[in-house]
């Protein structure tokens, strides 16, 4: 086993001794250590740390601005905590900003609109995305990469332009009326444009490959021997399929539904490119709030009150990686 | 014939009138270019323990899975109790399989895995649980029933495996290297209660294994494979005593193969001149071969005598050499002898008699020895 060493093992080894004695390194490893923290916390506390300054942070930023009052002026809102004559600090808190929330229908019903567009389309993607992942995962191993290379494909143009382009493809004077007057199947060109179903088109289409990777990952795995096991003892294909394949590749199903669920509610730009004026999403509410109305506080609650709706599936979500990690275990 | 005698219920391939259970007419399989088996042709017989035995790769696999349906033949057909079964999917055959990896779903528990077979059937909820239990209780796992495969451990699978193969009673159970992930205790355990078993269900079995010494314990023939032919045939004491070539008496034990020219070759006995040997073999058997034709002989380790004394007798059949290597095994020693020619050959002894009390009179290293053996031990070969 001595002898194994190979000469970039001994430079491996050579290059980490130099490193060691290096005196810089001496000299913060040594500090390092009288404050406890070794090489795992770091490798650890660096994600955490980055998490906390990027997600903590705004999101209590955010969250002290839903709880204010709107003003006039830069910032457009008032401060929730100040000095009171400079010695007390009053904290002014303002709920009213969330009960308007409940008052008002319009964000009822985009909250609602939301899940309801994001789950028909997670669930359209997944009535897609399941038998491309599963052919792609039985497809023999030198096409299998291509085709997966061209599930990503897409990812190597901007998703703004992408969505831009289904304008084009969508609109009255799209290849595909044009297929459809000259065939005379229709005589009036049909516009999709500004309606639901283009809004359905637009996530699907953004969204599919986030199905599909997690899916065909799982299918992947899966050891063909227990769908011919399952045949040995009478099964047949499409029973198979249904006791033995659809029940192992939960994990993938799950994963994937949210890769799209998630993303798709707060779904933004689609809507407000591809969607009409009635196709309500809360993006598009929260940015309207923003940026039209001004209102910070109230498109503040609007973001907190998202972020709680998505929390509960994240949660689910983490639950079902652990379960998963347990039956492989 | 009134009723068959009593060996040839024991040994049906013996009785020409017996049917078998499988048939296999010349059947060919090619992957691509590979042939991975080639013209084989067999027949099982009901209540047999049939073993397939080869190396990797010599294509023993692919007609298991053949008769078990997962592959079709490119040529020759199977017939499984007298159906022909081209083209029948593996769902519709009366055929079970224990596969090498288990195959166990990893998301029932162990009840559910044994279930599944009868549930495809429509079996009454009833009869399912009560014949699920029943075999639970043969291999003992009544206790395991709710665990899930990834609880339990390799033996406890493999009968979780075993016992989800044969719920459904089948005629003829397929099984692929059952015992090969098994340590060696539990293998020579398992071994017994697997012929045990298939008595008392009396079940066709086919193994495939490229364990020799499973099949000698296994099997009441065996099938020798090579490079996807089948090259012989017979009973474990057959295939070891009468190897009908020499890649089957070197592939099952271990063996002396001295290459030589037939000098006489009378019905009754040969002899051959084997210059590695420096010396003849006068074998009591005849051969089919021309005369001067090169043969092989082969000859087992423990079928040679070793002593200091010149053995009685005429010149054939013994020869003289000096001891290389000995290595004590406990329950018997091989010994490494190097005759003059250069050539080594082993030869095992049983310990009869406990070490210590005989090392006075024990051969030990560089001591000349004569080598002999019975006229009945060699075996000639001609391929």
């Amino acid at each position: 086993m001595v002898a194994q060493g190979g000469p970039s093992t001994l430079f491996l080894a050579g290059l980490r001794g130099w490193i060691r004695a290096f005196g810089p390194y001496r000299w913060a490893s040594d500090r390092m250590k009288d404050w406890g923290i070794g090489g795992r916390t770091l490798v650890i506390g660096i994600p955490y740390l980055w998490l906390l300054l990027f997600f903590l942070v705004p999101f209590i930023i955010v969250f002290k601005i839903s709880l204010s009052d709107v003003r006039l002026g830069m910032p457009p809102y008032e401060p929730v905590i100040q000095w009171v004559d400079s010695q007390v600090i009053g904290i002014r808190m303002n709920l009213a900003n969330y009960a308007f929330l409940f008052e008002d229908p319009l964000y009822r019903n985009a909250y609602l609109n939301s899940i309801k567009v994001a789950a028909i389309s997670t669930l359209l993607c997944l009535l897609i995305g399941y038998p491309l992942a599963y052919g792609i995962a039985r497809t023999g191993a030198s096409w299998r990469n291509l085709l997966l290379l061209l599930v990503m494909l897409p990812f190597w143009t901007s998703f703004l332009l992408r969505v831009y382009a289904w304008i084009g493809l969508l609109g009255r004077n799209s290849p595909f009326n044009q297929l459809l007057l000259s065939l005379g199947i229709i005589d009036q060109p049909i516009s999709l444009l500004q309606t639901d179903i283009a809004v359905y088109i637009g996530i699907v289409y953004s969204y599919l490959p986030f199905m599909v990777l997690p899916l065909y990952a799982n299918l992947e795995k899966m050891d063909i021997t227990l769908l011919e096991a399952a045949a040995d003892l009478g099964c047949r294909p499409t029973k198979a399929f249904l006791t033995i394949t659809l029940p192992l590749s939960m994990p993938g199903i799950i994963a994937g539904s949210l890769l799209v669920f998630i993303p798709a509610v707060g779904e933004f730009v689609i809507p407000a490119l591809l969607g009409g004026p009635d196709s309500l999403m809360i993006g598009r509410v929260l940015w309207e709030e923003f940026f039209n109305n001004r209102d910070w506080p109230v498109a503040s609650a609007v973001a907190i009150a998202m972020l709680l709706l998505l929390v509960v599936p994240i949660m689910w979500f983490q639950y079902a990686q652990a379960r998963q990690v347990g039956v492989h275990r | 014939m009134a009723s068959p005698r009593p060996e040839a219920r024991l040994e049906p391939w013996k009785d020409p009138a017996a049917e078998p259970y499988v048939r296999i007419e010349k059947v060919t399989k090619k992957f691509g270019d590979f042939v991975a088996v080639h013209q084989v042709s067999l027949k099982i017989y009901r209540g047999e323990i049939f073993c397939l035995l080869g190396a990797s790769g010599c294509g023993k696999t692919t007609l298991l899975r053949m008769l078990a349906g997962f592959e079709q033949p490119s040529e020759g057909r199977i017939w499984i109790d007298g159906t022909d079964m081209t083209g029948i999917p593996p769902y519709e055959r009366p055929v079970n399989m224990m596969f090498q990896s288990y195959a166990l779903f990893p998301h029932m528990t162990v009840e559910q895995n044994v279930a599944f077979g009868l549930k495809q059937d429509g079996v009454p909820k009833a009869e399912i649980r009560e014949r699920v239990a029943a075999m639970l209780d043969l291999v003992k796992l009544t206790p395991f029933a709710g665990r899930r495969p990834h609880q339990l451990s390799g033996g406890q699978r493999q009968r979780v495996a075993l016992a989800r193969s044969l719920i459904k009673q089948p005629k003829l159970l397929l099984l692929d290297e059952p015992l090969g992930a098994l340590d060696k205790k539990l293998r020579e355990h398992t071994q017994f209660e697997l012929v045990n078993l298939q008595e008392k269900l009396g079940v066709t079995f086919v193994v495939v294994t490229h364990d020799q010494e499973e099949a000698m314990t296994l099997a009441s023939r065996i099938g020798v494979m090579d490079h996807g032919e089948i090259v012989q045939v017979g009973t474990p004491s057959d295939i070891y005593e009468y190897p009908n070539s020499r890649f089957v008496a070197d592939f099952i034990g271990s063996v002396n193969l001295f290459e030589g020219t037939l000098i006489e070759d009378e019905p009754d006995y040969v002899r051959v001149s084997a210059a590695e040997l420096g010396g003849t073999f006068y074998v009591s058997h005849g051969v089919s071969a021309p005369p001067n034709a090169t043969v092989w002989v082969a000859l087992r380790p423990e079928k040679i005598t070793i002593s200091r004394e010149q053995p009685a007798g005429d010149e054939d059949n013994r020869v003289q050499g000096v001891v290389a290597e000995i290595a004590y095994l406990g329950d018997m020693s091989i010994y490494l002898v190097r005759l003059a020619t250069g050539r080594t050959v082993r030869i095992t002894q049983p310990n009869i008699r406990r070490q210590a009390a005989v090392s006075a009179e024990r051969i030990t290293w560089d001591e000349e020895v004569w080598l002999s053996w019975d006229a009945a031990s060699p075996v000639v070969v001609t391929q």
